[in-house]
């Protein structure tokens, strides 16, 4: 697809995140410069700001970082687990991208939410009910998407399960009796439910063995050339960015610190930080 | 009409985590590369010509100096050029064959060799039926073409590296050492298939150290030394 100034998926601008008390110098006493992500002088804790990107239609972005570098506070936001602090996402899927989706009402987040986004967690119990079986976790997300046909909710839970590898027979079972990489693939089976136009991966494949988290790269590497579903990919784990995206985001202490084509971040990194990053690189 | 116009290209590579070591890798490049010719870049290992095939596909990031390229849509700075406009260069029209091959694991060779392909013809079948036409014509055995390529030999993954690059015919393709672990039977049908792409219009630098594959393939050639033209 074409990417000009005007067909963007998501425009983020701004986004900042803060705990505690900010005074009007918390941002400029934070950051890589410094080290840190603590105000000295009020003790507010800032998680992510100023945050800037678009993400186009079908693209993969990647946020790299160490942990507590403010890459899944970023996802988090967007997906609105977390109330920003201050900032603008603008989604070209709602309202023709005219409105900053983390100003609508609660009711209006969630129908963004359950109609246009997905999201897969590195924790499967984040993102699966394990009360549900892995049928009735998918038809959960059909049902919020306002799909109210039991048949067609079966059929499409099975077919999501079959694109995605899980053995059908399985529908009924509770995902707590399935192995790690069977849960992960529920749970992306559950975010791509609807078709949705974004989708986040909030490090997926940390805590796999290597050969579930191969196949589970297969997935996603397929679900995004055949469905074209534009993804940001969150991971410590360099392989997993090289892989999967295009263009890569490099945190540090809640900012981005340097971004450009994938492969120009791991061969040429330009940022003192980006530069150790990618010399520890096994 | 020029397809690539490289004006007093530097590269220097600033080291942070070794106390702001520079390491000078290119400096004062120019050379402009008419549409359709074969460039063959030579010189020692270390030289800059890698280096210089990076800058041109912006893996790596010039210090100074621009790379003008005529694409389809008009001529574009390439060093310059947003990531995005890079992302849609290299989608339809600038291809990188890298000395070794580096694919997504559990793909089989049939499939990493269509790659470029599956993104513009949405039919996958007809794809891998060109894919095996090549790796047939490369002499792969045909029982390797569904397995994984990450356990093949060094001259097995080259060939399936090759092909995976021109399959696609790009306009513009930046090959390094398409020939170097190759028997001299197959280095003939390397050599002859980018002879058959370039009749296609593609234009095409290439890196080697092979004085017969230099010989039969390029038009003329750039020397390196110490990250200059001699």
């Amino acid at each position: 697809m074409k990417r000009t100034d005007e067909n963007w998926l998501l425009k983020v601008s701004n986004l900042t995140k803060i705990y505690g008390e900010p005074d009007e110098n918390t941002i400029a006493n934070t950051g890589p410069e410094v080290n840190s992500n603590i105000c000295p002088n009020t003790g507010s804790i800032v998680a992510c700001a100023n945050i800037n990107f678009e993400l186009y239609p079908g693209e993969v972005l990647g946020i790299v970082g160490e942990s507590g570098s403010g890459k899944s506070t970023v996802v988090k936001l967007l997906y609105f687990d977390m109330e920003k602090s201050y900032g603008e996402a603008l989604f070209s899927a709602h309202q023709a991208g005219e409105i900053n989706i983390l100003d609508e009402s609660n009711q209006m987040k969630r129908k963004i939410r359950n109609h246009l986004m997905g999201m897969v967690y590195q924790n499967p119990r984040d993102g699966l009910n394990f009360r549900f079986s892995s049928g009735g976790n998918i038809a959960e997300k059909l049902i919020m998407g306002g799909n109210f046909n039991v048949a067609s909710i079966r059929n499409r839970a099975t077919d999501l399960l079959e694109k995605t590898e899980v053995p059908v027979l399985r529908l009924d079972d509770r995902p707590s009796s399935f192995s790690g990489g069977m849960q992960q693939r529920v749970q992306i089976s559950k975010a791509i439910a609807n078709n949705p136009p974004l989708l986040f991966l909030d490090e997926v494949t940390t805590g796999l063995d290597v050969s579930v988290q191969a196949r589970v790269l297969d997935l996603i590497r397929e679900l995004q050339q055949d469905l074209g579903i534009a993804m940001i990919v969150v991971s410590h784990d360099l392989s997993v960015i090289r892989m999967l995206t295009d263009r890569t985001l490099v945190m540090k202490n809640g900012r981005i610190v340097e971004r450009g084509l994938t492969d120009q971040i791991l061969q040429d990194p330009q940022h003192a930080y980006a530069q150790l990053l990618v010399s520890s690189l096994l | 009409m020029n397809i690539l116009t490289v004006n007093d290209l530097s590269k220097v590579f600033q080291l942070h985590i070794l106390n702001n070591k520079k390491l000078e890798a290119l400096k004062n490049i120019n050379f402009s590369m008419a549409e359709g010719e074969i460039i063959g870049l030579t010189g020692k290992s270390g030289s800059g010509k890698s280096s210089l095939m990076k800058c041109i596909y912006r893996t790596y990031l010039a210090s100074s100096g621009e790379i003008i390229y005529e694409s389809a849509k008009g001529s574009i700075n390439l060093v310059a050029a947003t990531d995005h406009e890079m992302i849609e260069l290299r989608k339809n029209e600038i291809t990188y064959c890298s000395q070794f091959l580096s694919v997504i694991p559990r793909v089989p060779a049939v499939d990493v060799v269509c790659e470029n392909l599956f993104r513009s013809q949405n039919d996958k079948n007809t794809s891998r039926e060109k894919a095996k036409e090549m790796l047939e014509q490369l002499g792969l055995p045909n029982e390797l073409w569904d397995a994984y390529p990450v356990t093949f030999s060094g001259g097995e993954q080259q060939r399936i590296n090759v092909a995976r690059a021109i399959i696609a015919a790009p306009r513009l393709l930046l090959i390094d050492e398409p020939t170097a672990s190759l028997d001299p039977k197959t280095k003939d049908v390397v050599i002859n298939m980018l002879l058959e792409l370039k009749k296609e219009g593609t234009s095409i630098v290439c890196i080697s150290h092979d004085e017969y594959t230099l010989e039969k393939l390029v038009d003329r050639r750039l020397h390196l030394h110490l990250g200059a033209i001699a």
